[in-house]
C-alpha cells in the first residue's frame, strides 16, 4: 500500500492541481478556461461560416440581379413587304443579283414596314423620320432579313410576319437601364423613340419576351449588345471539354495506376511525385504561355481553336486528376489486392477487375471537379487566341475542333471589356449559364459518386 | 478438446514444398534465417510462434505473395515438386494459382458470391461454359460447406455473409483453381469459436485432396487440426517434427516453453 498523493502545497501551477476534495457540481478554474477556449472557438468559427454565407449571397444578388434581364429580350412583330423591285433589282432570282442588295437596303426596308405598321396602328408618327425610327431597331436584325432571302429566295415578292430585335437602348428602357432623362443626353436615342416604343407595346406590336438567341446566337459587336449571344462560347467550351475528357481522364487515370502500383519506389519516382503536386500549384497562365509555345509555335495548329485550348487545359486538368485519383487508389483496402493475387490473378487483372472499380467513385470525382476548374479557366485560353471576336460556328468535330471559337469564361471575360451598358447585363446573363454549368457538372460528379459507391 | 487427433498418422511421405536454408529480407532486416521445411502431401502443417516470428512471413514466401513488398528479398531454395519456386522463368501468376492462400480477415471481393467464387476459373480459363462454371461453383461451395447456407442467394453481395460464412467463402474461393497446397494466414483469428470450429472441421476434410499449411496462434488449433507442426522464434525454425511430438515432448526447451506458456 502506498500513501495517498497530496497535492496540497506541490510545487505545481496551482491551476493544474485537481482538488479532490471539491464538489462535482462546480467548475475548477482550469476547466472553466478550457471550456471558454472551446467556446470561443466555435464563436469563430460560426462567425467564418457566417461571413462567408453573406459573401455568397452578395453574389448571387448581384449576379442574378445584373443578369437575368439577359435572358428577356425586346422584340417587334411587323409585317414586311419583299418588294421584289428594292431587292431583286434583275428579276432573276440569281443569288449573285440577291447579294447585291446590302444590308442598308434592307434596313430602309425595315424602317419604311415599322413606318407604315405604326401608321396602320393609328399611332402619330409625331414627325419621326425614317432614320429616328431605324434607330428603334437593332442593326443587327437588317442582316438577319437579308440572310433569310438569301436563303429562301422565294420569299421575294411576299409579305411576311419578321420578328426583330428592338435596339439595345429600347431594350435596355424595358429592363430599367435607360430613362427619359438619359434618353435624352443620348445621341443613340431619344425621348420620343421611348415613347414611340410604349405606344407599339399597348398596340401589341413590341413585347418582351424568353430570350433563346443568347444561348444560341454569335458574339455581336460593340454596338450590338442586343444581338450579342453565347453560342459560339458555348459550343468552344463544351468542344474543349470533350479534348479534355478524353485526353486527361485516359493518360490520368493510366499515370495514377503506373506510379502507384507498379512504378519502382525510388528517387526519381519521388521526384516526379513532388513535381506532381507542384503543378497543381502552378498559375494557369503559364500553361497559356506553354500551350502558345508548343501547339501554336512549334506544332504549328490554327490559333484560338478548341483543340488547342482543350491541349492547354488538359496540361492543366492532369495533375488534377492525378492527384485525387492516386489518392482512390491508396484508399482501396490491401487486402482485396491480397484476394485477387492469391488466386493468381495478375497486377493488372488486380488493378482492372477489383481495385479500379473500388477506386471508380474518387476517379470521377476528381476528373469532373477537374473539368470543371478547366471550364471556367480563362488566363491560359487569353494566351492562345481564344479571347478573339469569333462570330462563326465551328464545324461539326473533328474538323470543327481545329475552327476557331470562343469559350465562356472568355466571353465574360471580353464583354466586360466592353463600353455598352448592355453588355454588362450580358455578362452577368453569361456567369450564370457559367454557373448552371458547373453545378451541373457537380450533381453529375455526387451521382457517380454515389453511383458506383460500394461498400467492402 | 479432441486430443485423439494427436494420434493422427501422417498418412503420406510424399514432399509438395521442400524449403531448404530459407533466408528472408526485409531491407537489411533479416526476417527468416535458415529455414529448412518439408510439406508433405495431403497433410496440414502448421506453424505455430509468438508475434513477429517470421511464420506469416515465411507462408507468404511459399506462393511469393511477398512479391508485392518492394524491399522484400528471398534467399535459399524453396521448391515445388523439385521446381524452384524463386527460378527467374516462374511466374508468380501460375504458381498462386497451384498455391492457393486463404488471409487472416476474410476478404470476399465487393462483388456477389457467385461472382466470388467464379472470378479464379475466369481469369484463368478453367470453363468452356456457363454450365462447367456453375458446376465449379457449386462444388467449391459444398466443399466449403457453405452450399446449403447460400444456394438461394448466390447473386447476393458476398461482403453480406457473416464473418465465418465470409471466411468460408474464400476457402472456396481459393480451391476454385485445384491448387495442390492451401495456405491459411490465421484463417480463424477473426472467427468466433463455433465459427473457427466450422473452419476447423473444413480443414481436416480438404486434407484429402490438398495439402494445406496454416499458420495459427492458437496451440489448441495447431494441435487439433495439423498433423505436422513447426515452431518458429524469432525468424529461427526451432523445432520441427509431428504435432503429437512436438506438443507431447518438444526436444527443445524454447518450444517447452512457448507451449507451456512461459514464452511468447
Amino acid at each position: 500500500m502506498t500513501a495517498p498523493i497530496s497535492l496540497k502545497g506541490s510545487p505545481l501551477h496551482p491551476r493544474a492541481a485537481i482538488d479532490t476534495r471539491a464538489s462535482l457540481l462546480l467548475q475548477d478554474p482550469r476547466t472553466k478556461a478550457r471550456n471558454a477556449t472551446e467556446k470561443r472557438f466555435r464563436a469563430y468559427g460560426l462567425s467564418a461560416i457566417v461571413v462567408a454565407l453573406l459573401a455568397l449571397v452578395w453574389l448571387l444578388v448581384s449576379i442574378f440581379g445584373n443578369g437575368l434581364p439577359a435572358f428577356r429580350q425586346t422584340f417587334m412583330t411587323i409585317p414586311v413587304t419583299l418588294d421584289a423591285a428594292l431587292l431583286d433589282k434583275g428579276g432573276k432570282r440569281d443569288p449573285a443579283d440577291l447579294s447585291k442588295a446590302t444590308t442598308v437596303a434592307y434596313g430602309k426596308l425595315l424602317a419604311a414596314s415599322l413606318g407604315a405598321e405604326i401608321t396602320a396602328k393609328g399611332i402619330d408618327l409625331g414627325g419621326m423620320d425614317a432614320k429616328a425610327l431605324a434607330k428603334m431597331i437593332s442593326e443587327e436584325s437588317p442582316a438577319t432579313l437579308r440572310n433569310r432571302v438569301l436563303a429562301d429566295p422565294s420569299l421575294i415578292g411576299t409579305t411576311i410576319n419578321f420578328t426583330l430585335l428592338a435596339s439595345g437602348r429600347i431594350d435596355g428602357y424595358y429592363k430599367g437601364r435607360v430613362s427619359m432623362e438619359s434618353a435624352a443626353l443620348d445621341k443613340n436615342t431619344s425621348p420620343e423613340q421611348l415613347a414611340m416604343a410604349d405606344k407599339l407595346k399597348a398596340a401589341g406590336v413590341l413585347s418582351t419576351s424568353f430570350n433563346t438567341g443568347f444561348m444560341t446566337m454569335p458574339d455581336a459587336s460593340d454596338k450590338r449588345p442586343e444581338a450579342a449571344g453565347l453560342g459560339v462560347a458555348i459550343v468552344g467550351s463544351l468542344y474543349m471539354m470533350f479534348v479534355v475528357l478524353a485526353l486527361a481522364l485516359p493518360i490520368g487515370v493510366a499515370t495514377s495506376v503506373y506510379l502507384e502500383e507498379f512504378a519502382p519506389k525510388n528517387n526519381f519516382t519521388d521526384l516526379i511525385e513532388v513535381n506532381i503536386a507542384n503543378l497543381a500549384a502552378v498559375p494557369s497562365i503559364v500553361y497559356g504561355i506553354l500551350g502558345l509555345s508548343i501547339f501554336i509555335n512549334f506544332a504549328g495548329l490554327p490559333q484560338s481553336a478548341p483543340i488547342v485550348g482543350g491541349l492547354v487545359l488538359t496540361l492543366m486538368t492532369l495533375p488534377r486528376i492525378i492527384i485525387p485519383t492516386r489518392a482512390a487508389l491508396k484508399a482501396v483496402p490491401p487486402s482485396i489486392r491480397d484476394a485477387a493475387l492469391g488466386i493468381g490473378a495478375s497486377r493488372l487483372q488486380t488493378i482492372t477487375h477489383h481495385v479500379l472499380p473500388l477506386a471508380m467513385p474518387g476517379i470521377l470525382t476528381g476528373t469532373i471537379i477537374g473539368l470543371a476548374q478547366a471550364l471556367g479557366e480563362t488566363a491560359p485560353l487569353l494566351l492562345i487566341g481564344m479571347v478573339a471576336f469569333v462570330r462563326d460556328f465551328p464545324g461539326a468535330p473533328p474538323e470543327g475542333l481545329f475552327d476557331p471559337a470562343s469559350a465562356l469564361p472568355v466571353q465574360i471575360y471580353n464583354w466586360t471589356q466592353r463600353g455598352d451598358p448592355g453588355f454588362v447585363e450580358r455578362a452577368s446573363g453569361a456567369i450564370i449559364v457559367l454557373l448552371v454549368f458547373l453545378i451541373a457538372m457537380n450533381a453529375v460528379a455526387i451521382y457517380f459518386r454515389r453511383k458506383f459507391e460500394r461498400r467492402w | 478438446m479432441k486430443d485423439q487427433r494427436l494420434e493422427t498418422r501422417v498418412d503420406t511421405q510424399t514432399i509438395k514444398i521442400e524449403a531448404r536454408k530459407a533466408q528472408v529480407y526485409y531491407g537489411t532486416n533479416h526476417a527468416i534465417k535458415d529455414v529448412d521445411v518439408d510439406i508433405m502431401d495431403k497433410t496440414v502443417t502448421a506453424f505455430i510462434g509468438p508475434s513477429g516470428c517470421g511464420k506469416s512471413t515465411f507462408l507468404r514466401c511459399l506462393n511469393r505473395m511477398n512479391d508485392t513488398i518492394p524491399s522484400c528479398r528471398v534467399e535459399g531454395s524453396i521448391t515445388l515438386e523439385g521446381e524452384s519456386i524463386y527460378d527467374p522463368r516462374v511466374d508468380p501468376v501460375q504458381l498462386r494459382a497451384r498455391i492457393g492462400m486463404v488471409f487472416q480477415k476474410p476478404n470476399p471481393f465487393p462483388k456477389s458470391i457467385y461472382d466470388n467464387v467464379a472470378y479464379g476459373p475466369k481469369i484463368h480459363g478453367l470453363t468452356r461454359n456457363k454450365a462447367e462454371l456453375d458446376a465449379i461453383v457449386e462444388s467449391c461451395l459444398r466443399k466449403a460447406a457453405l452450399w446449403n447456407e447460400v444456394k438461394d442467394r448466390l447473386q447476393a453481395p458476398g461482403t453480406g455473409l457473416s464473418g465465418g460464412q465470409q471466411q468460408r467463402l474464400c476457402i472456396a474461393r481459393a480451391i476454385t483453381t485445384s491448387p495442390e497446397v492451401l495456405l491459411m494466414d490465421e484463417p480463424c483469428s477473426a472467427l468466433d469459436p463455433i465459427a473457427t470450429a466450422q473452419v476447423e472441421e473444413l480443414i481436416d476434410e480438404l486434407r484429402s485432396q490438398f495439402s494445406v499449411v496454416i499458420v495459427t496462434h492458437s496451440m489448441q488449433q495447431a494441435a487439433r487440426v495439423s498433423q505436422r507442426t513447426a515452431f518458429f522464434h524469432l525468424g529461427n525454425l526451432v523445432e520441427f517434427g509431428e504435432t503429437g511430438q512436438i506438443f507431447t515432448n518438444p526436444k527443445d526447451p524454447r518450444t517447452e516453453s512457448y507451449i507451456s506458456g512461459r514464452i511468447g
